[in-house]
């Protein structure tokens, strides 16, 4: 049971708090950015190349324009005419926003046709003729660098090939002498897939340029509108769309997981248009387009080993990547780290020696790199050190959840260091574990998976225990362009108690109305019901990062407890006051001061509030308004124990999850109806990639499966009952010791469910699995074995 | 070339110049300006178009206006009056935590309508089967089930289960 210090009609932390926005959604009322429509409003459509690598030979535009309702076409060398045909990524590469001469991936953004509805727009860019000469693109990234391959980023002066960056985290030395001493050491080659987000909104925006004013108003699906209003303005300043002239509103946004976090050309597009021409114009991509366009996630192909000893304890390990980043490093890793977060590899065992190696390339592939609701390549990393532990206790013969305790870091050892430098704030691991395996009689489960083996059944058992490294981030090592990843809450309160509190974050689902109103009630004493929440406009919110990463309640939630804390000093001030006492002799509860000794001589919240607007004492500063900008002093570390059964068809290879247990700790929880409700939807999100998801090009580039016809977004058939828990330990760095739970389901599901397939097939000596593991990929690893 | 429609949409008959061509969900969207009704893929997949005509859910996105022509249709704001009770289903997804981002939602609803309509104590499986032709990417589904099981209890008279949320 989560002890709440609230009463339920403040609605604190620990209640499951019915969500305040829901009441929008349930009829038909949300705002999201499809709804937006202005008088004079043009539409946007886009010519896409339907070449993996080509070059442009001419733009035939002519029947275009003869096409009832167009009023332009827009190509890349209109653009060169306002130096807005390339833009920057966020991981400091360059992207174009429209070819001049060359397209570099299949649906490649080519031309706009602006027009003045959507079906006319859509037969505009229909009648556009592009000839192009098309080139053999290099889609195999293992091929990419090979000598013979073209060069693909010619336009970056004095590139001779397609690596892009090396990284590497470690000691290498030790490492290496390490792995020729051990006594057993098991290596696996690994794949974690090109998958997309696939949030059910897709992208767009309406651009609204007002030339009387010379100021622009872009509604657009954005998870973080502050840091888009500064790109737009150092994109754009040199045309007169400085920072003070440029407001983003971001409305409700239908799902977002990391794919609305890039600036994708469409945007830039738009605003370049309505600033031509003076009138609003709305791009909404189809979702064909977003899957086949839109920043991919994941593509890492990750050579694990681990080295331990014959009883099983863990020594050391060795991760070398290769990561295909497409046509463009269009990652989302704000961070110091171009891997982002990837050297969490070393997971959640007590070893001393690490190595890990990533090199990155380019290909003829859409750009991207965004985290699918994981924080930065985490989920890649999880999957590594999940994979090759199981593979590891394997070779050892032990089971793999006794080969986890065995290792797992120890409650005690907290604050940890890993053999990377992070320093893992709490966690009690093996009370995670312990009631996971409680939660489904795991003894029992291994006897009957014993007796099926014996029949020849195939019944698998996987687990993942992992650790997430989320709450980006501590400013010496976390920024977009230059800008530290703090975030922010403002609140005021108004004469009559009641508040309106902003953020620099954006839900896209997450519930923030309700948590953060929850946060402040928790430190006010405030009704939550009272309290508003705004966020996505950035004329009024505070300047923030916006929402990824699990970041939201680390920083900006944060922030809510401390400017809250501003608010109850002065309220202790003013009680002081009032009462004729000092403030030494006053107490807290939540929801008023009273006299230590004397609890009848007290104020409520609303009567000090009342009082800092009509008698305030002298000298204090009227009103009860607080702001907070927090930048937190480390990442938060949350965990988790999961465990999958899963039952295999013998004769079709068809895999039903039977059961699947999660146990979170996300340390102190707000709502736990929401975190809940988050590790349901993450938890889909995990067995999506782990069994149904990936992203597929054939040799020429051309993508196989790029609609919803043939990417197979699990529905509720394929998604099993879930059954979750968790264990709380507080974050010790974080003013409410909360750590994050949005991406921990996503990060820890997918090893769990291929453990559980692997342990299922290891009686044929099948060691490993590329995820996404389908019964034909079982079929045709049981055939090799000679079961077929 | 355009065709004149009249259609009934939430009790209310409307006529209209539509092209043959145009698709049901943008003349609701685009020419009667009702929001609520949500585009989430171009080929019928997603299922967040969902409404009814004539009593019967269907995904907007698959039809024509000119075929709705004398038809009656509900969407999402038609379920309840406003600023009247909610529908069951609304109210259970609230209380069941049913939604995230809510995009997805006024199309589940719909299609939950007509699900309990025909069956209104519905066994997981047959829930989980009803919805499949609907995508959600947050919810996990787990209390999208529980709503819709909440609501059929709610329909049938009898005490709705507990909303609270249960833990292993």
């Amino acid at each position: 049971m989560i002890q709440c210090k609230t009463s339920k009609a403040i609605g604190g932390m620990g209640h499951s708090l019915k969500r305040k926005e829901d009441a929008r959604f349930i009829q038909g009322k949300g705002n999201y950015v499809d709804d937006v429509k202005l008088p004079g409003m043009l539409y946007m459509d886009i010519v896409r190349s339907p070449y993996a690598y080509a070059k442009i030979k001419n733009i035939n535009i002519e029947e275009a324009m003869k096409v009832p309702g167009v009023v332009a076409v827009v190509s890349g060398r209109d653009l060169e005419k306002y130096n807005l045909h390339w833009m920057p990524t966020l991981m400091s590469d360059t992207q174009m926003v429209l070819p001049t001469d060359t397209v570099m991936y299949q649906s490649q953004e080519v031309a706009a046709v602006i027009a003045t509805t959507k079906y006319a727009a859509r037969d505009g860019r229909e009648a556009v003729i592009v000839e192009y000469e098309p080139m053999k693109p290099v889609i195999d990234p293992f091929k990419s660098l090979d000598p013979s391959a073209p060069v693909l980023r010619s336009d970056k002066e004095g590139k001779t090939d397609n690596h892009i960056w090396n990284w590497k985290a470690g000691d290498k030395e030790k490492t290496d002498t390490l792995f020729e001493t051990a006594d057993v050491v098991v290596k696996e080659q690994m794949h974690i897939p090109r998958i997309h987000v696939a949030s059910i909104e897709t992208c767009g925006c309406v651009a609204d340029y007002d030339k009387v004013n010379n100021h622009l108003t872009m509604y657009m699906t954005t998870q973080a509108p502050h840091a888009i209003r500064t790109v737009i303005a150092l994109v754009a300043g040199h045309v007169g769309l400085t920072e003070e002239k440029v407001r983003v509103i971001a409305p409700d946004i239908g799902g977002g997981f990391g794919g609305k976090v890039p600036v994708y050309p469409g945007y830039v597009i738009a605003i370049a248009v309505s600033f031509l021409v003076g009138k609003p114009v709305k791009w909404i991509e189809d979702r064909s387009e977003n899957l086949q366009a839109d920043s991919f996630a994941r593509d890492y192909h990750i050579t694990a080993e681990m080295a331990g000893t014959k009883d099983g304890k863990i020594l050391g390990t060795r991760f070398k990547i290769l990561a295909d980043h497409g046509y463009t490093d269009a990652s989302a890793n704000p961070s110091k780290f171009p891997t982002g977060m990837f050297s969490i590899a070393t997971g959640s065992y007590d070893y001393g020696t690490t190595y890990m190696e990533c090199d990155a390339v380019y290909t003829n592939k859409p750009p991207g790199g965004v985290a699918y609701r994981c924080s930065f390549r985490v989920t890649e990393a999880v999957h590594a050190i999940e994979r090759i532990t199981d593979r590891f206790a394997f070779e050892v013969g032990k089971d793999p959840a006794d080969l986890r305790m065995q290792n797992f870091i120890k409650k005690e050892d907290f604050p940890w260091k890993s053999p990377t430098g992070w320093i893992y704030d709490s966690g009690d691991y093996h009370a995670g574990l312990q009631k996971a395996m409680d939660a489904l009689n795991y003894n029992d489960l291994r006897r009957e998976q014993a007796e099926k083996r014996a029949k020849g059944e195939l019944m698998g058992i996987g687990i993942s225990t992992f650790t997430e490294i989320v709450g980006a981030g501590p400013s010496k090592d976390f920024d977009i362009l230059g800008i530290k990843m703090f975030d922010s809450a403002e609140i005021r309160v108004h004469p009559t108690g009641k508040a309106i509190a902003r953020f620099g974050t954006k839900s896209q689902g997450q519930g923030h109305e309700t948590t953060y109103a929850q946060i402040i009630a928790e430190e006010l004493g405030i009704p939550a019901e009272n309290i508003a929440i705004e966020e996505g406009d950035t004329d009024t919110a505070p300047y923030g990062l916006g929402t990824y990463a699990s970041r939201s309640t680390p920083t900006a939630g944060a922030a809510a407890a401390i400017a809250a804390r501003k608010l109850r000093d002065k309220a202790r001030k003013i009680a002081a006051y009032l009462l004729e006492v000092s403030e030494d002799d006053l107490e807290w509860e939540p929801g008023k001061f009273f006299v230590k000794g004397a609890p009848e001589k007290s104020k409520t919240i609303q009567e000090l509030v009342f009082a800092a607007y009509t008698n305030h004492p002298q000298g204090m500063e009227a009103g009860f308004e607080a702001t907070h900008y927090y930048d937190p002093p480390n990442l938060t570390f949350p965990s988790g124990a999961y465990i999958c059964v899963v039952d295999i068809d013998r004769e079709t290879c068809e895999i039903k999850v039977r059961r699947f247990v999660a146990i979170d700790d996300c340390g102190n929880i707000i709502n736990p109806m929401i975190v809940q409700g988050q590790v349901h939807g993450g938890l889909t999100q995990g067995i999506a990639p782990a069994m149904y998801e990936e992203l597929i090009y054939d040799e020429a580039g051309n993508i196989l499966n790029g609609t919803f016809m043939d990417y197979l977004v699990p529905t509720a058939v394929e998604s099993p009952n879930w059954e979750t828990g968790h264990t709380v330990t507080p974050s010790p760095h974080h003013p409410i010791g909360a750590k994050g739970v949005g991406e921990s389901p996503t990060v820890g599901a997918p090893p769990a469910i291929a453990n559980a397939i692997v342990d299922a097939l290891s009686p044929f000596g099948i060691t490993h699995l590329d995820i996404p593991i389908t019964p034909f990929k079982i079929f045709k690893a049981l055939k090799e074995k000679g079961v077929f | 070339m355009t065709k004149t429609i009249t259609v009934t949409v939430n009790g209310t008959a409307h006529t209209a110049e539509v092209e043959p061509r145009l698709l049901l969900v943008h003349m609701i969207r685009e020419v009667l300006n009702m929001t609520g009704t949500h585009i989430g893929c171009d080929t019928s997949s997603c299922g967040a178009c969902t409404i009814l005509l004539d009593g019967k859910s269907i995904k907007s996105c698959t039809v024509l206006a000119v075929q709705a022509n004398g038809k009656s249709i509900t969407t999402i704001e038609g379920l309840a009056p406003e600023g009247g009770p909610l529908h069951p289903l609304q109210e259970g997804f609230k209380e069941n935590h049913g939604l995230h981002c809510g995009f997805c939602t006024p199309g589940m609803i719909m299609r939950c309508v007509e699900l309990l309509e025909h069956n209104n104590n519905p066994t997981e499986e047959e829930i989980r089967w009803g919805i499949s032709g609907n995508l959600c990417r947050c919810t996990g589904y787990n209390n999208i089930v529980k709503a819709v099981q909440w609501a059929g209890a709610k329909m049938r008279g009898e005490e709705t289960p507990s909303t609270e949320p249960e833990f292993v």
